[in-house]
């Protein structure tokens, strides 16, 4: 009697400490049994759905392994054991478990579509968001819900390279690998490349999107604090495909500003100082 | 007890003394020819299935040195062990080897020695077509590993355009790939039609749809399959072929070609190819712990039925794998779902393998132990197959370390380790001499704890944002531990693989030796002799339950009057 108290208190007490590491290992393990999150709304959601999905999917989990090594442990022969049971089926407990399935599968359907709406569409900028920002619509994957202000970038994603543009903005304004973004400002990206199938990915930023040639796939992101978010190109490219980066990094909307200024100018003067040099070439004959 | 039900079986009618080795007696049969020139000339189902078994297993040897190779590479940030070309070359040789000749043929090999033992067959429906279709499963290797002496195919094992096109991949590795392609497609489709041909029409009398062993439901599904899939796999190899070299733009946007349309096509293959792969081995599974339960298997119907469906099932989900790319959201929803009906069949068939244990008495042999296993490694994969089939969650983990953990807990965890369950289980039928028990043991720790090291943590590397196929990453990246950890187990892991590897060799001389019927199995191939003579059968006996080695049993206990135990094997007529 005493020992089986005993155990009683050591199983309440490890389920205890079970459900306290569930309850409070989402939040802390990001990227170690969740995926990253924390930059901006669409990550989170994504999180959100991950944990309960996994939330889930961790009783079904427990109960195949338990049933399956406690039927191993239980049911080994023994000398003097019981006979084997001679069963081939039992209908009312196979429809039990095959609904029992279908059940959970539907609740994860709802769920998803819950979220979805959420994940997928791009939602107005925060206040106090980039000003130059326009009233876009983007028809793919679906309608913004509310039409407020968002900034368009073209990413371009080349070996091993990725190539940012802002359409909307005075231009020249095109970057490479650093693509500068205003905080509380919803960014609408869209994405295509030019020469193999790229992946557009910074994981703290949401899901990924394929970059596929002939194609413009899209997606989005919103960030609140700045900061700098790192991915990489998440399909195969080419041999230097593991070195194909990519950075965001998030600066104030007047920092933006004054930097998408700056960026202008250097990027005329470039282009001044290169005309200069060609029409010197020229004129010495050098050959083009 | 029951036995005084059954009636006495055709094959038996008079039944030696049981003191007496039993044995099926050959008449009139020529002596088996020797000799090499007899294997290259064969056209024995036994012998051909010996010889996919082996090539296979070679392979696998090869692609687990690849895969060793990509783990040393990535053990540590910034390594150099190989160059990123080598890396790519590496991570397309081992896929394509463990899908195209290791994994489908490796089950060509098991059916081919089994089915016709299994459904009272003395060959299958067409000999040469099966000689022919391990002849070009075996150019199909040479083929692809030629290209090692040029230039290796390195666009990965999905070879997706335009990268894997003239313009990204001029040299000829990509032109080995298609080939190999074209050349396991012919020998599975030639081998798929036989098996067809072999199950529909060459049973045994009283072996009706309802007592087909279910490894045999297993291939004849996995027949249907390869010919539903493979044909989409030889188009789209055939148009990149022609895209390379005749000035076609199938999957060039530049010509009015789309790359989406590649991918729609291979994985219209590629996701029954899963299947494909994880069915027979569903069968195996569905064979081996009745057996050592000492139980029928719990429901057979449902098991059998929900094989068709989810080979129904998974011709409508390929585009799961494709939820990344620039694809209407009513589109990627449809597939979100059909993906998640799959998941019901499956869940079904892991119910009824438990049931089947529940209440047994269970005999820990190796065969066992790695069969139990596939429930166990399967469910992680299933459960996060389950969280990729949700597509926002896909867009997260898509092309990371996650999926690499989840394919390899379904087809390593679920597949190998029921393949590995089946060849010590049917090893003693086709050598007659049981493998070691203490090393099979060995083995399956080995692999057991080295596999879970290997994976497990993949999960987390793929989580906190690894992409697959990268050579290398930075220290920054925080994925040092992740990799370190899974090579350490990848080695251990290939450890357990080649101590049963030596236990195959070893016992073959030395093993103890195993009768005609080691296990006390339930299903006709453990009636004939160990190795079985060239015709298998003398006589055929009449199948009238779903496990027609009992009733055989039943029948000498019945006539002789001894106890259920001490009965060895069924004795066959003596004429």
């Amino acid at each position: 009697m005493q020992a089986k108290t005993r155990r009683r208190a050591i199983w309440a007490a490890a389920c205890s400490v079970l459900a306290g590491l569930l309850l409070a290992a989402p939040g802390a393990f990001a990227g170690v049994i969740t995926p990253e999150k924390g930059g901006s709304p669409n990550a989170d959601d994504i999180h959100t759905l991950y944990v309960i999905v996994l939330i889930i999917a961790i009783p079904i989990f427990l109960l195949v392994e338990g049933v399956l090594i406690w039927s191993l442990i239980r049911y080994r022969r023994r000398k003097g054991g019981p006979q084997p049971a001679q069963i081939r089926g039992n209908t009312p407990l196979e429809i039990s478990w095959t609904v029992g399935a279908a059940l959970i599968l539907v609740v994860l359907g709802v769920i998803t579509f819950v979220y979805l709406d959420d994940i997928g569409n791009p939602p107005a900028s925060l206040p106090g968001g980039f000003q130059g920002a326009q009233f876009a619509t983007i028809d793919q994957p679906s309608p913004p819900r509310s039409g407020g202000p968002t900034l368009r970038v073209r990413v371009n994603g080349q070996q091993y390279l990725w190539r940012y543009e802002y359409p909307d903005l005075p231009g020249p304004n095109y970057s490479y690998y650093e693509l500068v973004v205003p905080t509380k400002t919803t960014v609408v990206l869209e994405v295509t490349a030019s020469d193999v199938i790229h992946s557009w990915w910074i994981p703290k930023l949401g899901g990924k999107v394929d970059a596929t040639p002939g194609y413009v796939n899209k997606t989005w992101f919103r960030i609140s604090k700045p900061g700098r978010y790192v991915g990489q190109c998440a399909e195969l490219c080419g041999p230097n495909h593991a070195d194909m980066r990519a950075v965001v990094r998030a600066v104030e909307p007047a920092e933006f500003e004054a930097w998408l200024r700056r960026h202008r100018i250097d990027i005329l003067e470039a282009q001044q100082a290169l005309a200069q040099q060609r029409q010197e070439r020229a004129r010495r004959g050098d050959v083009q | 007890m029951e036995a005084a039900t059954v009636a006495p079986s055709d094959a038996v009618r008079a039944v030696r003394k049981a003191a007496s080795p039993p044995e099926v007696v050959m008449h009139g049969l020529r002596p088996a020819p020797r000799g090499w020139l007899s294997w290259l000339t064969t056209t024995d189902h036994k012998r051909i299935g010996i010889m996919y078994l082996v090539l296979t297993f070679t392979f696998f040897l090869i692609g687990g040195v690849e895969a060793l190779i990509i783990r040393l590479q990535l053990a540590g940030p910034d390594n150099t062990l190989v160059t990123p070309e080598a890396y790519n070359a590496l991570v397309t040789m081992h896929g394509s080897t463990m899908i195209f000749l290791f994994f489908v043929p490796v089950i060509a090999g098991f059916a081919n020695y089994l089915v016709p033992l299994m459904i009272g067959a003395r060959d299958m429906a067409f000999p040469r077509l099966n000689a022919f279709s391990f002849w070009t499963l075996f150019f199909a290797g040479i083929t692809f590993y030629a290209s090692l002496f040029f230039h290796p195919p390195a666009a990965g094992w999905t070879s997706y355009t335009p990268l894997s096109d003239d313009a990204f991949s001029p040299d000829g590795g990509i032109d080995a790939w298609i080939l190999m392609i074209h050349l396991t497609t012919v020998s599975s489709l030639a081998g798929a039609v036989n098996f067809i041909a072999t199950i529909h029409n060459m049973r045994a009398p009283g072996m009706t749809w309802g007592r087909l062993p279910l490894f045999v439901w297993s291939i004849l599904i996995y027949s249907y399959l390869l010919v539903l899939a493979l044909p989409s796999l030889s188009a789209a190899a055939t148009m990149l072929l022609t895209d390379r070299h005749f000035g076609t733009a199938f999957f060039d946007p530049a010509g009015g070609g789309s790359p989406l349309l590649w991918q729609h096509l291979f994985w219209f293959f590629g996701h029954p190819e899963v299947y494909i792969m994880i069915l027979p081995m569903f069968g195996i599974v569905s064979e081996v712990l009745p057996v050592f339960a000492r139980k029928p298997i719990f429901g057979y119907k449902a098991i059998a039925a929900s094989t068709v469906a989810i080979a129904f099932l998974s011709i409508l989900v390929w585009a799961h794998h494709m939820f990344t790319t620039p694809t209407a959201e009513v589109v990627l929803a449809f597939f979100m779902l059909s993906s998640f009906v799959i998941a019901v069949p499956t869940g079904i068939k892991i119910f009824n393998w438990l049931a089947t244990l529940w209440r047994g008495s269970i005999e820990f042999k190796t065969p066992l132990i790695f069969a139990a296993a596939l429930p166990g490694l399967f469910v992680i994969g299933g459960i996060s197959g389950v969280m990729l089939a949700i597509f926002p969650i896909d867009w997260q983990v898509h092309d990371t370390y996650f999926v690499v953990a989840h394919f390899h807990y379904v087809l390593f965890g679920g597949g190998a380790f029921a393949l590995i369950a089946g060849l010590y289980y049917w090893y003693p039928k086709m050598t007659g001499r049981l493998m070691s028990e203490r090393l099979g043991k060995l083995s399956f720790w080995l692999m057991f704890i080295g596999f879970n090291a290997t994976f497990l943590v993949q999960h987390s590397a793929g989580l906190s944002g690894m992409p697959r196929r990268i050579y290398d990453y930075a220290a920054s990246s925080g994925w040092g531990e992740y990799n370190l950890i899974s090579t350490i187990g990848s080695f251990i892991l290939g450890i357990g693989v080649l101590v049963t590897v030596f236990n195959a060799v070893w016992s073959l001389k030395r093993g103890q030796v195993a009768g005609n019927d080691p296990w006390h199995a339930n299903t006709l191939e453990w009636f004939v002799p160990s190795p079985p003579p060239e015709n298998n059968f003398d006589q055929i006996p009449r199948v009238r339950s779903l496990e027609p080695m009992q009733d055989l049993r039943a029948q000498v206990r019945s006539t002789q009057g001894q106890p259920a135990g001490t009965v060895a094997q069924p004795v066959a007529p003596t004429r």
